[in-house]
């Protein structure tokens, strides 16, 4: 098994961060390989951000992904930069609220993260929202692993925030609908 | 306060055993673990992270962190902390590495153990801040003028970026000298899960202090309590009253600038410490070679799609193998000269217009072929752009 | 402890044995200048077991080869910068440079800034005698304008470096400036900086008669010292005159080099700052990096 996921944003909205748990719930909360890299747009705020993680049960070699099997957009620019590569294969997520044009003839899964960031008290728990939403998308790691890795990562004053966040992010992921 | 080498602390301050971090932290981990007590530094992409994580920890663990005014400072404080007794070690790329030269030079002549991390981007100049390279490998052979022998790591995965930076604390400490990690932009922004070796499994080489009588010591010459070409080290404040200087010296460190046989006498003596040495100091992983009419001679970041190219070749049918420089300097002449006789073809894959295949088609010595796979431009090699040139493009 | 009386006695104490003669010509004035430290430092009663001499390159940075006490002789201006890093290994050491006015206020301006910016605990005594003497003459930094040098040959056009007014400027703890000329208030003044917690400076100016002195008609080494005289006034006399003279006398004095002690406060240095943070990081017992 070998998956390459692409998370993508505007920069400040924590898509590294995003990235960076997903690969540490499938290498270090579960027994998978992963790897993953980043670029950013020049500016450290705004632009298009994109976090890439590469998971597999063998070892990785060229650690860039190749393709993409999963591909999550959180800004239109990103989106609209970042999906050059996405087949009738990749499983893709968008905010809908945020990425408004996403009829690209694909069927995408649509969670309003930012829209349940807010009802929780804070937008910026976006990110964490989406991690639970994808990781019942994907169906590929663990809730119980991510889970673990979301709050081994953020700042202990903010656990209680981002549980939540991950754990409305999850059921809204279980709840959506593909569609156009 | 002086540092003392704290093992809990430092279990403390790193955190879990198992984590998924950067490159770059991890070269932050390997230092610190090692006993690195003084970080001289200067922020550049994309090595800053270093500085980061250094800034963060050492004090923590009671060590020295300095954000130095530009990176001839940072070397040179990190040689000055080393005489005053530290384990030290400096980060940087490109333009910092060229900046640095002149005192790797220094260190390299007074015989000053520190570890330089160089995280390669593209150059010349400032070229591409934010995209790996591996373009300052002969930089890090030839870069400081006059004769030397250069010691230089080259990790290919995150976890090898911590053990690297803790073996080169062992290099530098073992030959008086300065070893430097020549990781590069992708592995340094890469997250990988790394494993904290434990206390009981770390090999430290600690430095021989000189410790016999002050009037008999003599601080440029070969041990006077060893078997060795390295002499003891004196540390400042302990009573040897050593003159060191970067000027050519004789024995007693003391200027012989117009003397032609103290010159070689003390070049040969720090070069030769080294090369002496060079069949034990080889360290290269070999895949697949034993049935391999094709090898990939490969490090770094670029070993990475060598393998994956490796791999897509072997289920093909074609018998490739790879050989991994996990040090490139010295370099492993007589490993290369034994592959040149049991392959075909050697191909040399590097993110620069080919360096290191210079030394390998020296050491080929016109045994088999030798073909470069150069790339430049801040990208790595794809896994199928290698795969072509097993296939005879 | 046998008293010191002679200049002859200071020297089989404090010079190594078999580094004679020094590279020094005749008349020049950085012996001068090791003179007076080691007399500071006899006064002192340092262990020089616990004294490490930096030096970057240049005349004046030969001085510790004579010391018999550790000395870093490193490469071109950045002796200070090394010297930070002796002194943040081991804060027990004092930590002395001895560097000329080209390898300090020239190559090595940044590394000077930013050590006594930090308000490192060094002694940085910086022998200034216009010129970079080692190398045959060349016009250095703090070159008067006017003076002539090889690479000067018309007189320099440039504006000297007031070392002292930059050191002062930046908050260094002890800031001095001295011909050597006189040997009392350099010895006091050099006793002071080793003293001083913080960054000291000490300038000298300190008589170049073959490289300087012969191109500028002050060959002749009573000339030089004359002109030190002449040339240099005391800064409390420099802001009486600028504060209660007339013209005439402010005019006189006004291109005058200031000589005296310029700065002489207390403030934290950086390896006091840092040993706070230490403490405090180690009270509060946070871990390391999350990510």
């Amino acid at each position: 098994m070998k998956k390459e996921i692409r998370i993508c944003g505007f920069g400040g909205q924590g898509v590294i961060l995003a990235g960076f748990i997903i690969g540490k719930a499938a290498s270090v909360f579960m027994d998978y390989n992963a790897v993953q890299s980043q670029s950013y747009g020049p500016e450290a705020r705004g632009g298009a951000a994109r976090s890439e993680i590469i998971i597999s049960d063998e070892k990785i070699g060229y650690p860039r992904p190749t393709g993409v099997d999963f591909f999550v957009a959180m800004s239109q620019e990103s989106f609209d930069t970042y999906r050059g590569d996405v087949t009738d294969d990749t499983v893709i997520v968008v905010d809908p609220d945020l990425v408004k044009k996403h009829d690209i003839g694909k069927s995408v899964y649509k969670v309003q993260a930012q829209k349940i960031a807010e009802g929780l008290g804070n937008k910026i728990v976006t990110n964490i929202v989406m991690v639970g939403a994808a990781t019942a998308i994907f169906a590929l790691l663990e809730y119980d692993a991510v889970k673990q890795s979301v709050l081994d990562s953020v700042p202990s004053r903010f656990k209680a925030l981002n549980e939540k966040a991950f754990e409305k992010g999850f059921e809204a992921g279980k709840n959506a609908v593909k569609g156009l | 306060m002086k540092y003392t080498r704290d093992p809990e602390l430092i279990r403390k301050v790193l955190g879990k055993k198992v984590q998924f971090i950067l490159g770059d932290m991890a070269c932050v981990y390997g230092g610190i673990l090692a006993g690195c007590s003084f970080f001289g530094g200067y922020p550049i992409t994309p090595a800053s992270e270093v500085a980061e994580g250094m800034a963060r920890m050492l004090p923590r663990v009671k060590g020295t962190y300095m954000q130095m005014e530009d990176e001839i400072g940072s070397i040179a404080a990190v040689i000055g902390a080393a005489w005053g007794g530290a384990k030290s070690m400096t980060a940087t790329s490109g333009p910092g590495f060229s900046l640095m030269m002149e005192n790797y030079g220094y260190a390299v002549m007074t015989e000053t153990p520190c570890v330089i991390v160089n995280v390669q981007r593209t150059g010349p100049s400032t070229g591409q801040p934010t995209l790996g390279a591996q373009g300052d490998m002969m930089q890090a052979k030839w870069g400081t003028h006059g004769d030397f022998e250069a010691i230089a790591f080259a990790p290919s995965t995150v976890q090898e970026c911590i053990d690297f930076t803790l073996e080169a604390f062992n290099l530098a400490e073992k030959y008086r000298t300065p070893v430097c990690v020549m990781a590069d932009g992708e592995i340094g922004h890469l997250r990988e899960r790394v494993i904290i070796p434990d206390e009981k499994d770390l090999k430290l080489i600690e430095r021989a202090p000189a410790t016999i009588d002050k009037k008999k010591f003599i601080p440029f010459t070969n041990s006077q309590t060893r078997k060795s070409k390295v002499p003891d080290f004196p540390t400042f404040g302990t009573g040897y009253r050593t003159y060191v200087t970067g000027l050519t010296h004789n024995e007693k460190g003391f200027p012989a600038t117009d003397k032609q046989k103290d010159h070689e006498k003390l070049v040969k003596r720090i070069t030769s410490k080294i090369s002496d040495d060079a069949d034990k100091l080889v360290m290269v992983e070999e895949i697949n070679l034993d049935d391999a009419e094709i090898a990939f001679v490969t490090y770094g970041a670029t070993a990475r799609p060598a393998e994956s190219a490796m791999e897509m070749g072997r289920k093909k049918g074609i018998k490739i193998g790879l050989l991994r420089l996990k040090l490139a300097w010295p370099f492993p002449e007589k490993v290369i000269h034994k592959l040149a006789k049991e392959v075909d073809k050697i191909i040399v894959p590097e993110m620069n217009l080919g360096q290191i295949v210079h030394p390998v088609r020296e050491y080929v010595n016109g045994e088999c072929e030798v073909v470069s796979a150069p790339k430049i431009g801040g990208e790595m090699h794809l896994p199928n752009e290698l795969f072509k040139y097993l296939e005879g493009k | 402890m046998v008293e010191i009386k002679t200049a002859e006695e200071l020297n089989k104490k404090y010079l190594r044995e078999g580094m004679w003669p020094t590279i020094f010509c005749n008349g020049c004035g950085i012996g001068v200048v090791l003179e007076y430290t080691l007399w500071a430092i006899e006064e002192l009663g340092w262990d020089m077991d616990k004294v490490v001499f930096a030096s970057g390159i240049g005349c004046s940075s030969r001085l510790p080869g004579y010391i018999n006490a550790d000395g870093l002789h490193t490469t071109h201006g950045r002796a200070i910068a090394f010297a930070t890093g002796i002194k943040a290994a081991n804060p027990d050491l004092n930590v002395v440079i001895f560097t000329g006015d080209g390898d300090c206020s020239g190559i090595g301006g940044n590394h000077f800034i930013h050590a006594a910016r930090r308000n490192i605990d060094l002694t940085v005594i910086m022998v200034n005698n216009f010129v970079y003497g080692m190398t045959g003459g060349q016009s250095s930094p703090t070159a008067p304008i006017g003076s002539v040098a090889t690479t000067a040959p018309y007189g320099n056009i440039e504006h000297p470096f007031d070392i002292c007014g930059i050191a002062k400027a930046l908050g260094a703890n002890y800031v001095a400036r001295w011909p050597v000329s006189h040997p009392y208030q350099p010895i006091k003044s050099v006793k002071e900086g080793l003293q001083k917690k913080g960054f000291s400076l000490l300038e000298f100016l300190a008589p170049c008669p073959t490289a300087y002195g012969r191109r500028n008609k002050l060959g002749d080494i009573k000339k030089l010292w004359k002109w030190y005289d002449d040339n240099t006034i005391l800064i409390e006399d420099y802001e009486k005159t600028m504060n209660y003279g007339n013209e005439k006398e402010k005019e006189e004095i006004k291109n005058k080099i200031q000589i005296g002690v310029f700065q002489d406060i207390e403030k934290s240095g950086f390896f006091e700052e840092y040993e706070k943070l230490m403490m405090m990081l180690q009270e509060k017992k946070t871990t390391g990096e999350k990510k």
